[in-house]
């Protein structure tokens, strides 16, 4: 559980978040949307540890947030979330490497025969099998952004945070990784907290909705007032993880989205057709 | 077509390529000749001739006094001097230039200081050197590595600062530790620059090599084209300088191309 406590962040003289109280239940997907420039990044890096707030407390089950990111919250950003110096397995494994091995790290023999198979098991998962050996700059964008969820999922992480993840990606493809996500999210023991700018894709994906908003925008009063909760809306009928039938989950994307039958998809030049 | 847009066959290329080298000779041979023709003593633009008899001599006959090829003792000396300040320059870059760009409290106490330290200008400092430290080889060594090291330095902290914050971010929810984070994500995404920066310093290093022995040596490159200056002896500082070019050419190449063979992935995100 994510309890978000009355938090105030600013910088300088800019007020950019205030009295922001939100508790977030475990295995909830909950979507944030809001205005650009609101601080829906500022949040996410709230949460994420990478900044701290001016006011206010952020809990994670009962505990004070470590004021730095840490393995139990994984994140995938927009851009720049994989190492382009390292191949697809290397980037799913890396984390791996970072637990075992605290001097080199780098696993060698049978650990590192046990961690392959798990990160191969992932790059499954997320439909990059075949890639293994390839740099990601090899990859399409949404390519990308799967790898850079399973390497983000291999630490097991309690929290998943998204900042816009699938914003620059092509709408097609954007379905296809749209039900990747809810897969991931129904298998895994996961609380996704997702920020967007896409409302379809909130309704798409999330439990819960939340807004942010500006409520004083005049030009004078910008900084003096930042963005605290304007709407916070459950998703109905309610989605339960683990409580969909699976089969039912890949084969309906949502709404208006275009239906994908299951296997390789559409942005995988890797697959053979 | 516009002329933007007519692009030469690779044949047409690389005879491109050469043309100007071509121009290059054809001009000093047609300057040469006129410059003899009015008179035959003359020692500003030496016949072709005389310098490959010039070159046969330093290269592939001893000399009688010490009995050493003359242009392979010298270019063995040089290369010794200019290959350990840049291997020492390199080592200190990477250690200095990653702590720095990684631990805000090293940036804070060193950045200011290495930034007016790579304005000091290193020629000035070489009488102190050669008073400290003596004229042998501690003092030219000492030059170069005083004349590239700070800059390169710069450049690689530069480089470290310019990773994406999120990449820092993401390796840190994956669990790593400053150290890990420095050995398996920074480090590694700046080796490419390093050589990269190390290519760039390859002119400055020679500069500061040749002035070292310009003034004090008893053998190397710059000492040889020093030393025959006197006898106005452009038949030996022409190929010597020719030789000095080529060698420093060919260790840019080898240089770029142990990047692209041990980094591969250096080359992919290019253009994009
Ligand atoms: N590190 C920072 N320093 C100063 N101002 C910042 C910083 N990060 C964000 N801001 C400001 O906070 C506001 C919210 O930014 P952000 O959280 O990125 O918005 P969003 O993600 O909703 O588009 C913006 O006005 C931005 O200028
Ligand atoms: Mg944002």
């Amino acid at each position: 559980m994510i309890e978000v406590d009355n938090v105030w962040k600013e910088y300088g003289d800019q007020i950019v978040l205030e009295r922001v109280s939100l508790t977030i239940a475990d295995r909830a997907f909950v979507a944030l949307v809001g205005p650009s420039g609101c601080g829906k990044t500022t949040f996410l890096k709230l949460l994420l540890g990478d900044e701290r707030p001016s006011q206010g407390t952020i809990r994670l089950d009962g505990k004070l947030l470590a004021p730095e990111p840490g393995p139990d919250r994984g994140v995938v950003f927009q851009r720049y979330s994989v190492f382009p110096h390292l191949t697809v397995l290397g980037n799913v494994l890396l984390g791996k490497e970072f637990s075992a091995s605290r001097i080199a790290a780098r696993l060698g023999g049978a650990t590192r025969r046990a961690a392959i198979e798990e990160a191969r098991a992932l790059i499954a998962e997320v439909g990059l099998t075949g890639s293994e050996e390839k740099y990601p700059a090899q990859l399409s964008g949404g390519m990308q952004q799967r790898l850079a969820l399973a390497q983000a999922l291999i630490m097991k992480p309690r929290v998943l945070l998204l900042d816009e993840p699938f914003g620059a990606l092509d709408p097609g493809i954007r379905a296809d990784i749209h039900v990747l996500m809810k897969r991931l999210w129904n298998e895994t023991n996961l609380t996704v907290v997702m920020v967007t700018h896409d409302m379809r894709e909130a309704f798409t994906l999330a439990t819960r909705v939340v807004a942010f908003e500006r409520p004083r925008n005049a030009p004078a009063e910008r900084d003096r007032y930042g963005a605290s909760l304007s709407q916070d809306i459950s998703v109905w009928p309610p989605r339960v993880a683990g409580g969909g039938d699976p089969d039912t989950l890949t084969l309906s994307p949502d709404r208006d989205d275009p239906i994908h039958p299951t296997g390789p998809s559409r942005d995988d030049p890797a697959h053979p057709a | 077509m516009r002329l933007i847009n007519i692009k030469p066959s690779r044949m047409t290329q690389l005879l491109l390529a050469l043309l100007p080298f071509v121009l290059l000779v054809v001009a000093y041979g047609i300057g040469s000749a006129a410059r003899l023709a009015a008179n035959p003593s003359d020692k500003l633009l030496p016949a072709l001739g005389a310098i490959t008899d010039a070159v046969n001599r330093l290269a592939f006959l001893p000399d009688p006094r010490t009995g050493e090829y003359t242009l392979w003792s010298d270019t063995l000396a040089s290369l010794g001097r200019l290959f350990a300040a840049l291997g020492i320059s390199t080592a200190i870059a990477l250690v200095v230039g990653m702590l720095v760009g990684m631990i805000p409290y090293l940036r804070a106490l060193l950045a200011p200081f290495l930034a007016a330290i790579s304005m000091v200008p290193p020629l000035a400092l070489l009488p102190i050197l050669f008073i400290a430290l003596g004229l042998g080889e501690t003092s030219k060594i000492t030059l170069i590595v005083i004349g590239v090291a700070p800059i390169m330095i710069r450049d690689l902290v530069l480089r470290v600062l310019e990773l994406p914050r999120e990449m820092i971010v993401k390796a840190e929810t994956l669990g790593g530790t400053s150290w890990q984070i420095g050995l398996r994500v920074v480090l590694p995404q700046i080796l490419p620059r390093l050589i990269t920066s190390l290519r760039l310093q390859l002119g400055p290093a020679w500069l500061f090599l040749i002035a070292a022995e310009a003034i004090s040596a008893d053998s190397g490159l710059g000492y040889r084209i020093f030393l025959v200056r006197r006898y106005l002896s452009m038949d030996v500082i022409f190929p010597y300088v020719i030789w000095i070019t080529l060698l420093a050419v060919l260790t840019n190449l080898l240089l770029d191309w142990l990047r692209i063979r041990i980094f591969p992935w250096s080359e992919l995100g290019k253009g994009t």
